[in-house]
């Protein structure tokens, strides 16, 4: 992966004399960014497809430039969508013993969780496994497909704010490794059925990485603030 | 390298920490908001230090329960189970899964112990503004916020684990009293993590010299 290392830069710009009116203007510096690991303050700089810009101190990533990232996101996105629907509707698993089939969805092992009163527990599972998805997916299909047609969706900083934070919350990876090593555990015990939704997660858990992947924040930012009506007083 | 090397405090402005957006506030005592997003501008996370080690403290606490109560009672006919977090892994190792005793030992006491522990470390050198190597305690900072969710493995398997084994004759799986405090400790690290600014490990470097490793 290519990478640019910038130098930190002074904060007052850099003006050239134009000898000839006809001339066009200096472009103005690039924005100003602070590593939001070290502080540093650097300018921004153009980063070839694929590549990753750092921080010159600590090596942090700064931004990113992803190829077609707004449709990739979107494609991942819309089917992670589906499956989402999918794994929620349909069981996950089943154990089958004494000629009968126990089996249940994610919203299953939540009211089992509610029923031997573990309420705290059973909204940890709802927020992580079942909340968060949804809204970071929800969201962000909110924010993107506008943008690829062109427009801006009303609240857009309020929501790409929103999707920032839920984006810690969201544990469906885990989930799905817990799925697996249940599976394991449940095979001591009695036949174990794989349901539909066991497949759907896989997939859902694959696609909302890839997802987050190839999500360009940094270019997403400047789509909103370029669209949006709020004046952006940044310092140059 | 002893080239000076600016960071937004000493120009006296502040990076947005929802969209990155630099921008100066006005000098008035009041709380600004970012031009692009509006979200609150703060130089540092306010109170990360004190809010980091009040989440600490209530992980230690929580620590101690969510390892020692049982996590899972099995009911059979052989009588009940009571099996704790390190207890289940037992199991699953004496059963022949080693892979997955492998698993659920790192992401249920490793990963817990070393957020914490960790977590302590960075905590002390802060408030000591010590300059020791800042760039692994970087690295250090990186992988706890990167590590803190799998912890909730756990969680996820004993609430599959109850749902399904519900047969009256074979086997019941109820989850024990060590789900709330384990999944408090998971909760509660992460949220410590979070509120540690680990832009103030490097604010002592900028002023005492350029020392980066």
């Amino acid at each position: 992966m290519w990478e640019s290392r910038f130098p930190a830069k002074q904060m007052s710009s850099r003006e050239q004399e134009t000898k000839n009116p006809a001339e066009p203007k200096p472009a103005p510096p690039a924005p100003l960014i602070a590593c939001p690991e070290c502080d540093l303050l650097q300018r921004e700089v153009a980063v070839p497809l694929g590549g990753t810009a750092r921080c010159l101190r600590c090596g942090a990533v700064l931004y990113r430039s992803i190829r077609h990232s707004l449709d990739v996101t979107l494609a991942f996105l819309l089917a992670a969508a589906m499956l989402y629907l999918i794994s929620n509707i349909y069981p996950m698993v089943g154990l089958e013993a004494q000629g009968v089939l126990n089996h249940t969805s994610l919203l299953g092992a939540v009211h089992a969780l509610l029923e031997q009163h573990l309420q705290i527990v059973a909204l940890l599972v709802f927020v992580t496994a079942v909340l968060a998805p949804a809204v970071e997916i929800g969201a962000m299909i909110y924010l993107l497909l506008p943008l690829r047609f062109g427009r801006l969706a009303p609240g857009s900083a309020l929501v790409l704010r929103t999707v920032g934070k839920v984006k810690q919350w969201n544990m469906i990876e885990v989930f799905m490794l817990g799925l697996l090593v249940s599976l394991v555990k449940l095979m001591k015990f009695a036949n174990v059925v794989p349901e539909i939704a066991l497949w759907s997660f896989a997939g859902l858990t694959l696609l909302m990485t890839a997802a987050a992947a190839s999500f360009d924040q940094h270019g997403i930012w400047r789509m909103v603030s370029r669209r949006g009506s709020a004046e952006t007083e940044s310092i140059s | 390298m002893n080239r000076y090397l600016p960071t937004a405090k000493d120009y006296g402005v502040i990076p947005c920490r929802a969209c990155g957006m630099v921008s100066r506030p006005a000098p008035t005592a009041e709380v600004q908001h970012c031009p692009r997003c509006n979200a609150r501008l703060h130089p540092r996370k306010p109170g990360s230090i004190t809010g980091c080690t009040a989440f600490l403290a209530a992980g230690y606490i929580l620590y101690l329960p969510a390892n020692l109560l049982p996590i899972l009672e099995t009911r059979s006919l052989d009588g009940t189970q009571e099996n704790t977090i390190m207890g289940g892994i037992f199991s699953l190792w004496d059963s022949g899964s080693w892979e997955i005793a492998i698993i659920v030992f790192i992401a249920s006491i490793l990963v817990p112990l070393f957020k914490l522990i960790a977590l302590t470390l960075l905590v002390f050198s802060v408030r000591g503004r010590l300059l020791w190597r800042p760039m692994q305690r970087t690295k250090a900072y990186r992988l706890l916020r990167l590590v803190g969710r799998w912890s909730m493995l756990d969680i996820y398997v004993a609430a599959i684990l109850t749902t399904l084994v519900q047969f009256r004759f074979l086997a019941n799986i109820e989850v024990g009293p060590a789900a709330l405090p384990f999944g408090a400790v998971v909760v509660v690290t992460m949220i410590a993590a979070m509120q540690f600014d680990p832009r103030l490990i490097w604010d002592p470097v900028k002023e005492k010299g350029d020392r980066h490793e």
